[in-house]
């Protein structure tokens, strides 16, 4: 699904995350915006965490829940004064759950221009075995 | 409170029958800032969103731009404004692939950045990195403060 027109893009508030967790450093926690797709053989995620740092990512994947959480590098110096603020900057954290077996070794995650690409191979189906009945 | 004072003797209150209600009415008030302060601050409106920060020397406008290569960006500063407009691209992935959120936009955007001061545009420097934009625009030498000592 490709847009073939260039469209303006419109402002879009970042979402901030109401979690019932509190934190433990102080700080602002959003949601990245995700594009989810699926082919035959894995099922790739692309989440927009501007800030993030490869170092400050951590992809966590169990019981079939997967969290992404990622600090950001911290911006500007101490004596900047503001004249003009529109949008805060914070950590990432967004948690999906997985219906899909996933190959846990072989997930790829790639993170650039703040854009983060996650690969999540799916668990090749058993071949069929065939089971020969020996008569006895 | 707002009541009327009779002969300026504080015991003798003249209350307006719509005290209470002035009272709730701030009080509302106050809750709703509270709430919804993120979403009240003034904004242009354009995307993309932008920070202006400044220090003696410099300004800084900064703003996210996640998936946006430096070469598709287009910045151009004239003497108090600053103009940055580019496209953004979703790179179109393989056929057969079934998407199942789409949350991510692309398309163009530009934006006009109007700067307080004057500004030494052949020092302009951008730095794309991890998705957000930094320009630093140095201050001219006319708009920077100087210190002025007292004898």
């Amino acid at each position: 699904m490709t847009d073939t027109q260039s469209k303006e893009l419109k402002v879009r508030e970042k979402q901030e995350v109401t979690s019932p967790a509190e934190q433990t450093t102080p700080g602002l926690v959003f949601t990245p915006a995700v594009d989810i797709f699926e082919t035959e053989k894995e099922i790739t995620m692309l989440a927009d965490m501007p800030g993030a740092r490869a170092e400050d990512l951590s992809i966590d994947l169990r019981d079939n829940t997967l969290t992404l959480s990622a600090d950001i590098a911290p911006v500007g110096n101490t004596d900047e004064e503001n004249i003009l603020i529109e949008y805060e900057s914070g950590r990432y954290y967004r948690q999906f759950t997985l219906g899909e077996l996933i190959n846990q070794e072989k997930i790829g995650a790639q993170l650039n221009d703040g854009v983060l690409r996650l690969s999540l191979p799916k668990v090749e189906k058993a071949t069929p075995k065939k089971i020969t009945v020996k008569a006895g | 409170m707002i009541y009327r004072r009779v002969f300026n003797v504080p015991s003798w209150r003249f209350r307006s029958p719509f005290d209470e209600l002035e009272r709730m009415r701030r009080q509302m008030d106050r809750l709703f800032e509270d709430t919804m302060s993120p979403h009240q601050r003034p904004r242009a409106g354009v995307f993309p969103l932008i920070n202006l920060t400044e220090d003696k020397d410099n300004y800084y406008v900064r703003a996210e731009l996640p998936g946006v290569k430096g070469d598709e960006l287009d910045i151009q500063a004239t003497s108090n404004n600053l103009a940055i407009s580019g496209e953004r691209k979703i790179a179109a992935e393989e056929e057969g692939a079934k998407y199942h959120r789409r949350e991510r936009e692309a398309g163009t955007f530009s934006r006009m950045v109007a700067l307080p001061g004057e500004v030494n545009t052949d020092k302009v420097e951008a730095n794309l990195q991890h998705g957000i934009l930094t320009v630093v625009v140095p201050k001219a030498e006319v708009a920077k403060p100087k210190q002025i000592s007292v004898k």
